[in-house]
């Protein structure tokens, strides 16, 4: 199947449910301002925080004078990280990746010494949240300063020996952990050591090391969380990703029994990871409710969003691709270092792991080593941004083979189909042990090579060239893949990861025929209500208008793993349509007994059960109605065709596409403008098209955004110089252009959907897409990089060197 | 404090302020009108943009004692008799929103621009939303609803019954 994107087409147009473009169902309160967003709630009495933060990187908290602001008006407490020792807990590392990883503990509000600069050390509670932020002001903290680890490199590299600085002194090291994927060890493939030294003898070795910079999430809500501990349970509302790890989560590391807190997540405005976290504030909230016995409420301005929320990337790359002088690609060996920040967050430790399977993409090496060393320093902790892990391995791969085909004077797509894995060659064990089970690059790339019309677009290259037009053309190439879903349990068992990556779906056949759905995924903006409806009434046969999808909530949906690496559809998704399968097979014996027929002979279509060869039937909704009044029904079953469904993917899903983009480059100013993106991605079955389509638009922006704009600085103090969003260049519609993006499917073989996930694709695949058209654009220049984001200031400096050497 | 008097989506309303409260936190923490939200403190997101006399502003930049005698219409009151305004409809209709939190802001913003220009290029549509961020849908589909509104009988109306433009 292959559609192209333009206009919506028309709803009634479509015969079924799966692959029909539903408007959502979500979109009414959202366009009428009858959202339910954390901040809009505020029960009886609310309280209202403000959090005192360190303005130093490093610091020993030598006092806290608290009793001016303890004497503002309407101030009913101030509580510092030691008034909350008792209580606290502590934010837990999910993921230690080896068993000896370095970790600080890392308490929700400071105690004796800060961190990172906006670190908490104490909570002001006032009757109005004016009237707290007064008063945080009036609070006086003694600081003694630290030396700060803040460079990467030099924090990797620091020891007590040589005097570096250590961003947790009493730790030793900067050096939190030290993974390895060597493919000769694992016996997926040979010594990239051997494949190295043939390449250096004879052969080809592209060299590079590429900065992933440090990227803010920055989602549209900020974050804002309240706690009303009155009544049986205490219930925590958050703007998060993730209510059900939190309600985990606050009670392993509380004390207070996991069946006395409920976490809703309300409507939730955006998170791209970035609210994959479980936070100091949503803690303090939760111990200051507790102490206090009132409800508290606590909403982060964007400077405290920008400057504490957790950042993501960040990392050096450290690679060597050796290949023979046909082209051929015989081996890569990264080398990474990834900066954690100040503390090791929730997941952060294992986000480049999750890349680690992936530097080695769509392309054949027969040999591969991936060697990453997280670090610590003073500054804000890192974590999950969309992609995690997955956008700086294509980015390095990406990056390689447009480099090796510039060594080579060959086109770089032809270099990519001489070492892409084949249409007829899945499902394939690559040299990382991961097996793709299904893809079709060639397709893909020729769709997108058409649309593009890349050979015009190199004939108007050459030209400029010749011509030497201050104006370059680039183009860039991006065939990327991904691995999402996350995930099998036992995989991540394997990974000393946490928790599992199963998701739980129920569905309720209510007596009016309604369908009352709950999934264990937490939307935020993806459009579950929407696409889980499509799924529900395709597998049921009910009308879609009829089916209700309920989500966010511990004490609705009570088990779930959330929101996040593109798990919904492929993971919760597919247990929503086990369970609808259960409930078909529930309602089976209850349809023959009603038409007094044997349950052989009754046969299940469009929501009718049916007895073969004649006209008589039962709906799936009478039946429901049939099961509330249990007036008669068979010995042996109970008087319900309610079902529960708990899916374990067996596998990752691997979406892929081809991402073609054309920028023009001024080369007097150093100004780069997108001019054309075709992008054409396979992500296996498509639920609702209007919805991938969307995803997919969203996600290029941020992996373009990265490439351009995006990059959170700091200075020399370890002080955040992007904490606005005046500073941290988020792209507006002023920046961007219209995409052409269009899909494929070759279904996924790994879910009964055929699903393969979206979500961070766009962004995954756009980054390299971008870096290499403007590299491209510069090559007649003696340009090989250009450090991202590709700021005016780079290019032009890049174009000098380069023009110079 | 000080008294202030103004109508807010078609309702008069009057208040003691405090001199420094945004008009924004009045709409959100005194009227209760929590359809418009606050994304930043630097003016840059737009998100809380609301209509004051007929003509878009960033409601966290504008202090409530501004307000007083003015009309004010949120995205609440944008809809007419249940139905929705032209560009709500367009944002639904080319799914235009994912998250939905810029889209109060992006559908005053964009309300407001095709009153001025009722027929923008993409370029002018693009440069007329530069000033409402949006992290979800890379601006594609919000441009294609803004185009389609532009073409939608009612687009340039008055917004709401009692609180539409001056």
């Amino acid at each position: 199947m292959t559609t192209t994107e333009e206009a919506p087409t028309a709803e009634a147009a479509h015969d079924g449910e799966i692959g029909r473009d539903r408007r959502r169902k979500e979109d009414h309160r959202l366009l009428t301002g009858r959202t339910r967003w954390t901040d809009n709630i505020a029960p009886p009495g609310t309280l209202h925080l403000a959090m005192v933060r360190s303005p130093y990187a490093h610091a020993r908290i030598t006092g806290i004078d608290t009793r001016d602001a303890q004497a503002s008006p309407n101030v009913v407490a101030v509580l510092t990280g030691a008034d909350l020792a008792d209580t606290q807990g502590v934010l837990a590392n999910a993921w230690p990746i080896t068993t000896d990883q370095v970790a600080p503990e890392h308490k929700p509000v400071a105690v004796d010494r800060v961190a990172f600069a906006g670190e908490i050390v104490a909570v002001v509670v006032a009757r109005s949240a004016a009237a707290a932020v007064d008063a945080a002001e009036l609070v006086d903290v003694d600081y003694e300063e630290l030396p700060a680890a803040l460079d990467l490199k030099d924090a990797a590299a620091a020891t007590p020996e040589n005097g570096g600085a250590l961003a947790h002194p009493d730790l030793g090291t900067n050096n939190s952990a030290r993974w390895i994927f060597d493919s000769a060890e694992a016996g997926t493939g040979g010594d990239v050591e051997d494949a190295i030294a043939a390449a250096r003898s004879g052969g080809i070795l592209i060299e590079r090391e590429y900065r992933q910079q440090r990227l803010i999430p920055a989602f549209m809500e900020p974050r804002s969380v309240v706690v009303d501990p009155t009544g049986e349970q205490i219930t925590l509302w958050s703007a998060t990703q993730i209510p059900h790890i939190t309600r985990f989560l606050l009670a392993a590391t509380t004390g207070v029994p996991e069946s006395k807190i409920r976490v809703i997540a309300p409507d939730v405005g955006g998170g791209f990871g970035g609210k994959l976290q479980t936070t100091p504030e949503e803690w303090a909230a939760f111990a200051v409710a507790r102490r206090l016995g009132k409800p508290v409420k606590y909403t982060e301005t964007r400077s405290e969003s920008l400057l504490a929320a957790h950042h993501g990337r960040d990392q050096w790359q450290k690679l060597t691709l050796a290949a023979t002088t046909d082209g051929t690609v015989t081996g890569l060996k990264v080398e990474l270092l990834a900066d954690l920040g100040a503390y090791v967050a929730l997941v952060g430790g294992g986000v480049p792991v999750l890349g680690a399977f992936m530097f080695n993409a769509i392309y054949k090496f027969p040999a591969y080593r991936f060697d990453c060393r997280t670090v610590l320093t003073n500054k804000t902790w890192t974590d999950a941004y969309r992609g995690a892990g997955r956008p700086e391995a294509t980015f390095a791969v990406e990056r390689l083979m447009d480099e090796l085909a510039a060594e080579l004077g060959r086109d770089p797509l032809e270099v990519r189909r001489q070492n892409w894995i084949t249409h007829d060659e899945f499902p394939f064990t690559t040299v990382a042990g991961l097996t793709y089970d299904s893809g079709d690059y060639e397709s893909a790339t020729a769709q997108a090579v058409e649309a593009f019309g890349y050979e015009d677009l190199r004939a108007e290259q050459a030209r400029r060239r010749e011509e030497r037009d201050p104006v370059q053309l680039g183009i860039g190439i991006s065939t990327f893949t991904e691995m999402c879903g996350l995930a099998p349990s036992r995989v991540l068992g394997s990974l000393n990861y946490g928790a599992g990556g199963w998701e739980h779906a129920e569905i309720r056949m209510l007596p009016t025929g309604k369908v009352e759905v709950t999934t264990g995924a937490s939307a935020h903006g993806q459009g579950h209500e929407t696409a889980f409806s499509q799924i529900v009434a395709d597998r049921l046969g009910v009308p879609y208008e009829d089916v209700e999808v309920l989500h966010g909530d511990t004490q609705v949906a009570p088990r779930g793993l959330d929101t996040y690496g593109s798990r919904s559809l492929t993971v919760g998704g597919e247990a929503l349509a086990l369970a609808a399968d259960k409930v078909v097979a529930k309602a089976k014996p209850w349809a023959a007994h009603l038409l007094e027929a044997a349950p052989e002979d009754i046969e299940f279509a469009h929501g009718k059960f049916t007895v073969a060869g004649t006209g008589e039937g039962k709906t799936v909704q009478e039946i429901a109605l049939a099961a509330f009044a249990a007036h008669d029904y068979p010995e042996g079953i109970e008087p319900s065709i309610d079902a529960e469904a708990t899916f374990d993917p067996v596998n990752f899903s691997f979406p892929h596409g081809t991402h073609l983009c054309a920028v023009e480059v001024d080369t007097e100013t150093g100004a780069v403008s997108l001019r054309k993106y075709v992008c054409v991605d396979d992500v296996g079955t498509v639920i609702n098209p209007l919805i991938v389509a969307g995803q997919v638009h969203g996600g290029l922006v941020q992996g373009i955004a990265q490439a351009l704009w995006e990059e959170a600085v700091y200075d020399d103090a370890g002080t955040l110089l992007t904490g606005t969003l005046a500073d941290y260049l988020v792209p507006s519609a002023a920046d961007l252009i219209s995409f052409d993006a269009a899909h494929r499917s070759t279904p996924a073989t790994t879910n009964s959907l055929g699903a393969k996930g979206v979500g961070e694709a766009g962004t995954i695949a756009s980054t390299p897409a971008v870096v290499n058209a403007v590299v491209d654009a510069l090559r007649p220049y003696g340009v090989h990089d250009v450090r991202m984001p590709c700021t005016p200031a780079r290019v032009w400096h890049a174009i000098q060197e380069g023009s110079a050497a | 404090m000080t008294r202030i008097e103004l109508t807010v989506d078609g309702a008069k309303v009057s208040d003691d302020v405090e001199p420094r409260l945004l008009l924004v936190q009045y709409l959100r923490e005194r009227l209760g009108k929590t359809g418009t939200v606050i994304g930043c403190d630097t003016a840059s997101c737009g998100a809380c943009t609301v209509h004051l006399d007929g003509h878009s502003v960033k409601s966290c930049n504008v202090l409530a004692v501004q307000a007083d005698g003015a009309e004010v219409t949120t995205v609440e009151g944008l809809a007419t008799d249940g139905a929705l305004h032209p560009v709500q409809e367009a944002f639904h209709e080319y799914h235009a929103l994912q998250c939905g939190f810029c889209t109060p802001g992006m559908i005053m913003q964009a309300a407001d621009l095709l009153a001025e220009n009722p027929a923008p290029t993409e370029e002018q549509i693009r440069q007329g939303l530069e000033g409402n961020l949006c992290r979800c849908t890379g601006y594609h589909n919000i441009v294609r609803a803004v185009q389609h509104a532009a073409g939608t009988p009612g687009t340039t109306a008055a917004p709401a019954a009692d609180g539409g433009a001056a």
